[in-house]
């Protein structure tokens, strides 16, 4: 497979109107162009970022001052934070970290760095977005219906979530949950359409090993989520079905099993985790090969651990339930499996830390949010040996030592590879360039308070703080000051960061209007996408490349320039 | 380390905490190794005028070994920490030693009952002692605990004995603990069960043979009394 050396299909004319004008109603509502899709993903990710950016800030300011009316939300009752840590877990992952890491990124780079002009099914892509946005406004409604937005957690564990009478919420968890199967339809078709172009649409001479690491790395998790989301569409209709028809597929008292819910959960939950982890790597890896000049580390090393991670991930899910009431016997099995994902894992890390060696590093905004990724990454990769540790877990599970291990790799993954990726993109996505020393200034202020809102988390964690309690006032044990003063920490942490955000917002408005223009190739880069102008107009290229060499050739010996970009002749 | 922030008061818990030790040594020297050679790598190399960066494939066998080596490396701490784990696993959760004494948890929306035995020292007799958000156990019995739930699931989780385990409505989860310090102990619900979650506070209280005594005496139902209870 590796030697076929596809050419370029025939381009869908109708879908592509090249030569009109087009109306803003099909340019920018109702898109064909992957590059508009993107777009549409990325900005509705932005927003969902910022709704379940709030609801942090108010949970965060509810523990840190108990009781308090929080600002732009009032008193925080039992039920709204049991919505609020629901919906934001539930918006950062499905409604943030997928739509911008893989559907943004994967519409706009895929057929630009593989060389052609769109993808494979422009209508697929376009419905996909459409089924995503729906999705959304389903996600909204839960919030507004009787009874108020579902509160079971994101894992949605039942009976609480299967029965009205337990939740208090009989509309909410149903919206709630089709909301998530929209989202799931969404990406599956986007998924397929990735696949598809990535395998057909490739420049001639781009050969597989020839793909850039960020379009495998989508492509891979496309993969993965198609894999692992079946059982789990499974599992939520038959949930809906407990939820609405008063089925008992997960009532034990007519013969269903809670745990049941917990295995096609997390079936699918734990690829899920590598779905969003590759995207950020592939990201991060363009990043640091561009900015040290340098080839990246075994480049089929990469590729093979990746695929290594994807086939293991598939079997660790049960290391959320050790103590979930499965055979204790079971626990080893996932221990050993579990504690062997974490040699790809090291792995990868290594090559990326291997391929700075000998380099020429210049430490621009991507490239010290790429950097950041690594070390960020590294907290929450160690720490993730002491949850897969059964014996360990017994202490942990479910504790702020838990939560804080999964921010530190939620974190990296969703909003260090976002700003990883959009500033080292922007150029290209928007034709101009990002202001260099606000982008600085934004890295730092999000990076020192991000440790700041998570470090003291790991120690309210290991002494013995559970998740999803809204007040620790009733636990005496742990309402003590030095303790308080943690949470004080992590909430006024959290303030901070927000507030650098604005920096990036500042940024990101006054560079789309006013920044210096972009150079097709500002960084002197040699993937494909850089061959193209900036913006890339519809149809990308104005001849379409021809490609003669991977991705990666920097600083290659005895030529004047210290990059070869793909397509070059010579 | 853990026992700074919180007491550990059962017969397992200096193995758990021993188990995290073992891990937070053998990865903490990774997670410092790694970071020192990125930033050393990051700082030797900064760009410098008029230098380029070398040209390194890293498919070669020579090169290679700089990744693969560690990598080995990492695989050997892996295979001491599934030993340790596996280990503490058995001990805790796979192998119940013979229980002297054994109560009853009960979760529900959203506080914990707790029966115990009475003086006859078993349950399910007249004499038994039902509490609300109190768990009573004397020093240095070794009990088992039969743990479930009537609507939704909770998690049964006591910090200072290093113990964590779901309650599944349906389903009758044994397990055990020994505790072996004298003092008194909230613990959380730690499985989120609904709007009450945040509340479902209860307490551990861990007597003296003497203590315990006299609180059964004080509370047991007298027979007359529990007789006519069960009338
Ligand atoms: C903006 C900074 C963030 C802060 C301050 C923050 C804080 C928190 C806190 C304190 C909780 C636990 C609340 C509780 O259990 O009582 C939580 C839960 C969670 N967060 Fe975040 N978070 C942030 C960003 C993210 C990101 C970027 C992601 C993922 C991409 C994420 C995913 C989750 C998930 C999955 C949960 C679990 C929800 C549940 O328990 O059902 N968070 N977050
Ligand atoms: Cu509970």
């Amino acid at each position: 497979m590796a030697e076929t050396v596809p050419s370029h299909p025939p381009a869908p004319e109708e879908g592509h109107p090249h030569h009109e004008e087009m109306s803003f109603w099909s340019k920018y509502i109702f898109p064909l162009d992957h590059k508009m899709i993107g777009m549409q993903y990325l900005f509705t990710g932005i927003a969902m970022a910022m709704v379940g950016g709030f609801f942090a800030y108010t949970f965060r300011m509810q523990l840190a001052f108990p009781g308090i009316e929080v600002p732009g939300w009032g008193l925080v009752s039992p039920a709204d934070y049991n919505a609020l840590v629901t919906n934001h877990g539930a918006i950062m992952i499905f409604w943030v970290a997928m739509p911008v890491l893989i559907a943004a990124f994967g519409n706009f780079l895929i057929p630009l760095m593989i060389g052609c002009d769109d993808m494979v099914f422009p209508r697929i892509n376009r419905l996909s977005y459409q089924i995503f946005f729906l999705s959304v406004l389903v996600l909204i409604a839960s919030f507004l219906v009787e009874g108020g937005a579902f509160g079971g957690a994101w894992t949605a564990y039942p009976p609480l979530s299967a029965k009205a009478e337990y939740s208090l919420t009989p509309l909410g968890s149903s919206l709630w949950l089709l909301a998530v199967a929209l989202e799931f339809v969404a990406f599956l078709l986007g998924g397929i359409n990735f696949i598809t172009t990535a395998m057909n649409s490739r420049a001639p001479g781009m050969k597989m090993y020839d793909i850039p690491i960020v379009v495998w790395m989508i492509v891979l998790a496309s993969i993965m989520f198609m894999l692992s989301v079946g059982p789990l569409v499974a599992g939520a209709v038959m949930l809906f079905f407990d939820q609405q028809l008063g089925t008992g597929f997960f009532d034990p008292a007519r013969g269903g099993d809670p745990v049941l819910w917990q295995h096609l959960f997390w079936f699918f939950g734990h690829p899920e985790v590598y779905v969003v982890l590759l995207p950020a790597m592939g990201i991060v890896a363009e990043i640091i090969t561009v900015f040290a000049r340098k080839k990246l580390f075994a480049y089929k090393t990469v590729l093979y651990t990746a695929f290594g991670t994807g086939i293991l991930s598939f079997t660790v899910w049960a290391h959320h339930q050790f103590v979930a009431g499965i055979d204790p016997r079971m626990a080893h099995i996932f221990t050993i499996t579990t504690l062997l994902i974490s040699v790809p894992i090291a792995e990868m890390c290594f090559v990326y830390i291997a391929t700075l060696y000998g380099g020429s590093i210049r430490l621009t905004t991507p490239m010290l949010w790429a950097l950041a990724f690594i070390a960020e990454f590294l907290i929450g990769g160690v720490t993730g040996i002491f949850l897969g540790a059964s014996g360990a877990d017994i202490y942990f599970h479910d504790s702020y030592f838990v939560l804080a291990h999964f921010h530190y790799t939620f974190f990296p993954i969703a909003i260090i590879g976002f700003y990883a990726g959009i500033t080292y993109w922007f150029p290209k996505m928007f034709g101009r360039m990002l202001d260099d020393r606000l982008g600085k200034i934004h890295f730092w202020g999000t990076i020192i308070p991000f440790n700041g809102i998570f470090l003291p988390l790991f120690i309210l964690g290991l002494a013995g703080q559970h998740r999803r309690i809204y007040n620790y006032e009733h636990f005496p044990e742990l309402a003590t000051p030095e303790l308080q003063a943690l949470r004080v920490l992590a909430t006024v942490s959290l303030l901070v960061m927000l507030g650098f955000q604005l920096v990036f917002l500042v940024n990101f408005v006054r560079s789309l209007r006013r920044g210096e223009k972009a150079p097709q190739n500002p960084w002197k880069a040699n993937t494909l996408e850089w061959q193209a102008p900036s913006p890339p107009p519809h149809g990308n290229f104005a001849t379409l490349p021809t490609v003669y060499r991977g991705p990666y050739e920097y600083s290659v010996p005895g030529r004047a320039e210290d990059y070869w970009p793909q397509n070059a002749p010579e | 380390m853990i026992e700074r922030l919180v007491a550990s008061a059962s017969s397992y818990a200096p193995d758990i905490d021993g188990l995290i030790l073992l891990i937070a040594v053998l990865v903490g020297f990774w997670f410092l190794l790694t970071e020192a050679v990125f930033f050393w790598l990051i700082l030797r190399f900064r760009a410098r005028d008029g230098q380029r960066a070398e040209y390194i494939t890293g498919e070669e066998k020579s090169q290679k070994r700089w990744i693969t080596i560690p990598h080995l490396l990492v695989l050997v701490c892996d295979i001491f920490i599934v030993v340790g784990a596996v280990r503490v696993w058995y001990e805790v959760k796979q192998h119940l030693p013979e229980a002297q004494q054994t109560v009853r948890v009960i979760g529900q929306q959203w506080a914990w009952s707790f029966v115990h035995p009475g003086p006859d020292g078993r349950l399910d007799t007249a004499d038994d002692i039902k509490t609300v958000d109190e768990l009573h156990l004397q020093k240095d019995v070794t009990y088992h605990f039969e743990l479930t739930s009537r609507d939704v699931l909770h998690s049964l989780s006591i910090p200072v004995f290093r113990l964590r385990q779901d309650a599944i409505p349906g389903r009758v989860i044994r397990g055990w603990f020994r505790p072996t310090k004298t003092g008194v102990h909230d613990f959380q619900c730690a499985e989120i069960c609904g709007i009450g979650h945040g509340i479902m506070a209860a307490r551990v209280i861990i007597e003296t043979p003497d203590e315990h005594a006299a609180w059964m005496a004080e509370h047991a139902p007298t027979t007359s009394l529990a007789a006519a209870a069960v009338r």
